[in-house]
């Protein structure tokens, strides 16, 4: 071929190698976080999960109205659909509930009217509440533009509060109790784990054989057990950090014997070795160079378990042993849809599970894309 | 082997004893006990009790004594075969557990078998056609399948079948068979109803059984050995059913032992929410009203099945894989 000889070098090759330079400087993080990008359904499900923690930020800002404010002659209101255009305008509203009693079994009965329409709009004014207990506001997300004017986006629940309104403060509870618990068993994890993969000897023999007995505890009955055993009297955030430890007790396990078996491993690796020689304090030598080299794999592992513990508390709530009424989470929403007579007259009770089932799901194909990615050498 | 299992089996009382500790600290914890939650029950139904009335109770029952003597007495009586007597029943919890631990463990053994009846050809049809349209359609059923509480999935057949086919699926029985004893009769009854509970359960253990299947069984394939069989002429069946699939399924094994005591706690939820006679709502029932000697009779049972099944699982794969046996 007669290509010139004078052309410096082949483009593509050259792209080629300017990648290939970009990878050997990056960092670990900038590479885990490289192959994670590429993980679409991660990204998608990371997405959810942040929307979710804005939640969890100002359930307030999101609701429509008060979640506690009951009103028994509007019980049982079902879903008022969103609809976000009125004769070709942008102009939002939703049907208007009309209710008849029922001359038979003299229960109100009630259906939405399109014909009449209850004007929505987005951050409109409405009642006044705290912004992370610092400063007020009374702006919403959404709501509706008449202030007398009840909404119900989610329909209501037996004592006619609003269920939309609910199932945001309830995520605020339901989401943090997941994180909390969490953070607890890797501190837990990372301590007792590393204590005994780093010293070995006895303290090591000790601590496997108390993850062995905490692993053969019947985890559900002895949640029940121990929720059962809180005073009725404390009062909701003494026993959501009540539930949180108990969530945790067990689910430290597996943690501490992943870090342990890391330990382990990088025990007797040069670069410890050099650490020790160079005069660093055990505590330096752990926390500055051995952690970082799993850190990845115990952020991968943990946004794992945080599902099952979402789980586990729903559960626990749902069964009247874990978050009391009045605290808001999903399990305590998901109480109101136990009995079945109820749930065929109002099935959108159960609403609150199918936000569990999205977040679990988040969860773990965020947690499926960061172990995948958490090795940037592995193929 | 023999002395490995010998190994085992000494541990199990030592493991029963630390747990019956912490169960009994557990049950006891609660401030009061069963007749101050007794009294409060007579109180808001109208009637009274006197004082001097709990108090005698109190004695009869032991509830005045030092906690390391009630834990002393319950350990004796434990030794001699006897749970002690419910508090609210007013019967010998042998008798309030037996019945229905049977049909705990039947539920449990039938959703057990239903989830590997399917978990296991499923796991291998989406291991051997990888990103076919089932093995997509099988994978997002096992991502809900694993996020999906299983006292929800219960609650949505529940609802379902109720509004929709006008069926009313709580209980075992039906209403007439409940009280009759055994007959074939009752047992046909048994096998309509145990169907949909059973199910519930084995939903969320097959969607885990079917990933683990498929990861495991794909790991296996590329396998040089499995080359060969194919270079060698075999049917594509036997190559996979006779050797990937075997070593795949060693693992799974391993988790059976946990996935048994798993299955008890787990239907403990569901058993609730469907109004199953089984022990799940007993212990629930007993842990709200504190009647401690049948709440902690029952723990201890769950435990005793935990470690039952850890020690099987542990016999099984040293059955299984001899590089274990000679490990030890």
């Amino acid at each position: 071929m007669s290509t010139p000889q004078t052309k410096p070098v082949d483009p593509i090759i050259e792209t080629e190698s300017l990648v290939e330079e970009r990878i050997s400087v990056a960092s670990n993080w900038t590479l885990v976080w490289w192959r994670f990008r590429k993980h679409h359904l991660a990204m998608a499900s990371a997405a959810i999960l942040m929307a979710l923690y804005a939640i969890v930020l100002c359930p307030d800002f999101f609701s429509t109205q008060d979640p506690e404010f009951t009103e028994a002659r509007q019980a049982f209101i079902p879903v008022q659909g969103v609809n976000f255009f009125d004769e070709g305008r942008l102009d939002p509203w939703v049907p208007a509930i009309v209710g008849k009693r029922n001359p038979v079994t003299l229960r109100m009965e009630w259906r939405t009217d399109p014909s009449q329409k209850v004007r929505v709009g987005f951050f409109v004014p409405g009642t006044e509440y705290k912004v992370l207990g610092l400063f007020k506001s009374n702006l919403h997300l959404i709501g509706s533009r008449d202030q007398s004017q009840r909404i119900f986006l989610l329909g209501s629940d037996r004592l006619g509060r609003d269920q939309w309104s609910r199932i945001m403060h309830g995520t605020q509870t339901s989401m943090t109790i997941g994180l909390v618990a969490v953070t607890l068993s890797v501190i837990l994890g990372i301590v007792l784990g590393g204590i005994s993969g780093y010293f070995g000897g006895w303290i090591d023999q000790f601590i496997q054989r108390l993850i062995e007995l905490l692993q053969s505890v019947p985890t559900i009955p002895v949640w029940l057990a121990l929720s059962a055993a809180l005073p009725r009297e404390w009062t909701p955030i003494q026993v959501f950090f009540a539930i949180t430890i108990i969530l945790s007790l067990i689910g430290w396990t597996t943690l501490g014997r992943e870090v342990r078996g890391h330990f382990l491993a990088l025990r007797e690796e040069d670069f410890v070795l050099a650490a020790e020689l160079a005069g660093c304090s055990r505590a330096r030598i752990i926390l500055r160079h051995m952690v970082p080299t799993f850190l990845s794999h115990i952020i991968a592992t943990s946004s794992l378990a945080i599902p099952a513990m979402i789980i586990n508390e729903t559960s626990l709530s749902f069964l009247g042993l874990g978050i009391r009424p009045p605290a808001i989470s999903w399990g305590v929403l998901l109480q109101e849809a136990q009995n079945i007579q109820t749930l065929a007259l109002a099935p959108w009770l159960l609403i609150p599970g199918l936000l569990v089932i999205v977040a679990v799901l988040a969860f773990n194909l965020v947690g499926d894309g960061l172990r995948d990615a958490s090795d940037p050498y592995s193929k | 082997m023999a002395r490995f299992i010998i190994q085992r089996l000494m541990l199990l009382p030592l493991l029963m004893v630390i747990f019956s500790i912490m169960i009994f600290a557990i049950v006891q914890a609660p401030p009061g006990d069963f007749l101050t939650s007794y009294a409060a029950t007579l109180a808001s139904s109208g009637s009274s009790v006197s004082m001097e009335q709990l108090e005698a109770l109190r004695q009869q029952y032991g509830l005045d004594q030092p906690i390391p003597v009630q834990y002393y007495r319950w350990m004796v009586s434990l030794l001699h075969g006897d749970l002690g007597l419910s508090l609210e029943y007013q019967r010998p919890n042998i008798e309030l557990i037996g019945e229905q631990l049977w049909l705990t463990l039947a539920l449990a053994v039938f959703s057990f078998v239903l989830t590997w009846l399917i978990a296991i050809p499923a796991g291998i049809y989406s291991a051997t056609h990888q990103r076919s349209v089932l093995d997509y359609v099988l994978t997002v059923f096992n991502y809900v399948g694993v996020a999906t509480p299983n006292f929800m999935l219960a609650l949505v057949l529940m609802w379902v079948a109720f509004s929709y086919f006008d069926l009313s699926v709580t209980g075992l029985f039906s209403a007439d068979m409940a009280g009759q004893p055994w007959s074939w009769a009752k047992f046909v009854d048994l096998l309509k109803h145990v169907w949909l509970p059973a199910t519930v359960l084995a939903i969320a253990g097959t969607a885990r059984l079917t990933r683990v299947m498929r990861a495991n069984l794909l790991d296996e394939l590329n396998k040089p050995y499995v080359m060969t069989a194919r270079a060698k002429g075999m049917s594509e069946w036997r190559v996979v059913l006779r050797y990937p699939a075997r070593l795949a399924f060693n693992p799974l094994v391993s988790t059976i032992g946990w996935y048994l005591p798993q299955l008890f706690s787990g239907s403990l939820i569901v058993a609730t929410v469907m109004n199953l006679p089984n022990i799940g709502p007993l212990l629930l029932r007993a842990l709200v009203n504190q009647d401690m000697y049948l709440a902690g009779a029952i723990l201890l049972i769950y435990c005793f099945l935990t470690i039952v099944g850890t020690l099987l699982s542990d016999i099984l794969l040293a059955v299984l894989d001899p590089r274990i046996r000679m490990g030890q």
